[in-house]
């Protein structure tokens, strides 16, 4: 997935061309109109989706249980789901969660993970920047890791559906707040939860979260820094800073080594 | 029981902040990087990001485990690996954390 929005962004001599002159109105009017959004690829981005929404769904149940241990109510992990709509980011928030609620942590958090939505949607721009502002503004709001990939897929291969990326983060979003509902609903029912191994399901969610963004052995150096810097700033740093200094010891050593 | 659907006001303003701060990421590329050069070195180092989180989160988590733990974790990434079902890796990891814990 990573790989695909290098090649989108650096292959395509056009989009590099247009991308030099942003603010050239005039230019982009005199361009034929390639991309539409209609409600047909409102509907074709959905159905293509849904297959990716039911995996969706069973993290979402995952969320769901671990959001209601960590004290939110069903109403407010339904609303987290609903507005933020970024799961590794949501079950990162669900694990700082502490009483009183570290919220410069957790908001922090959430950005820095999501940074690499800035990528994504730098992607999609050679098609999103033929639809009006509140029809690209509007449907990123709804990208998820899952759906971009799909949307890039559908778009690079030459359709013109601009509401695809619309269409398939409804799917996401429908799936993934309802199976939020599900879960922090039935975890509510569950009593002790280490009789169970509940305890170890955030543990869990998190091994599959790394093997799924594992992108190979050019990962190994940051990775290893990133877990030298998070064991021992958990022992030296207050709550859990560590989390994020660990993350920014990645980014630093990634950037550090970069040979182009 | 019926489901708690309360709302406290803290909640809903910290989830607030979380969204904004993550629409700020996903409306940023098509916004920003019209109007700015990101360096290709800069890319590759937030591409890592996520993965470097995740990791962060947990080391600790497992150093602070015993056997038990260890074991079930290693099953989890067996599974997940295989099969690239979340919601499978947790079942797994859920039921071998507690046969493992009544043995070792």
């Amino acid at each position: 997935m990573r790989r695909d929005n290098e090649e989108t962004t650096c292959s395509d001599g056009t989009v590099a061309a247009d991308d030099a002159l942003p603010d050239a109105a005039d230019e982009r009017a005199d361009r034929k109109r390639t991309v539409t959004f209609t409600r047909s690829g409102v509907r074709d981005g959905f159905v293509k989706c849904v297959p990716v929404s039911l995996g969706v769904a069973g993290y979402g149940i995952a969320f769901g249980v671990l959001a209601q241990q960590a004290g939110l109510s069903v109403a407010e992990a339904a609303l987290m789901s609903a507005t933020v709509v970024a799961g590794a980011a949501q079950v990162i928030a669900v694990e700082l969660w502490a009483d009183p609620i570290p919220v410069a942590l957790v908001v922090g958090t959430a950005f820095v993970v999501n940074l690499r939505y800035t990528l994504m949607g730098a992607a999609l721009r050679p098609w999103l920047r033929d639809l009006t502002p509140l029809q690209a503004y509007g449907s990123v709001f709804f990208m998820a890791d899952e759906n971009w990939a799909l949307t890039m897929g559908e778009l690079r291969s030459g359709s013109d559906k601009g509401a695809f990326l619309l269409g398939s983060g409804l799917a996401i979003w429908a799936f993934w707040v309802g199976s939020t509902v599900l879960g922090a609903t039935a975890g509510a029912t569950i009593g002790e939860p280490s009789r169970y191994g509940l305890d170890f399901v955030l543990v869990a969610v998190f091994l599959a979260i790394a093997v799924s963004l594992w992108d190979g052995a050019s990962d190994l150096v940051p990775w290893a820094g990133a877990l030298l810097v998070a064991v021992l700033g958990a022992q030296l740093l207050p709550g859990s800073w560590y989390i994020l200094a660990g993350g920014i010891a990645g980014f630093v050593l990634e950037v550090a080594r970069f040979e182009s | 029981m019926s489901p708690d659907i309360s709302l406290t006001p803290v909640v809903v303003g910290v989830v607030a902040a979380m969204a904004l701060a993550t629409y700020v990421t996903k409306a940023g590329g098509l916004w920003l990087l019209g109007r700015i050069d990101v360096s290709e070195r800069v890319e590759t180092g937030l591409e890592v990001l996520p993965g470097a989180i995740v990791v962060s989160i947990l080391g600790p988590e497992l150093v602070e485990g015993g056997p038990a733990e260890w074991g079930a974790a290693a099953l989890v990434l067996v599974v997940a690996w295989k099969t690239e079902s979340v919601l499978l890796a947790i079942v797994v990891g859920a039921g071998a954390v507690v046969a493992f814990r009544g043995v070792l």
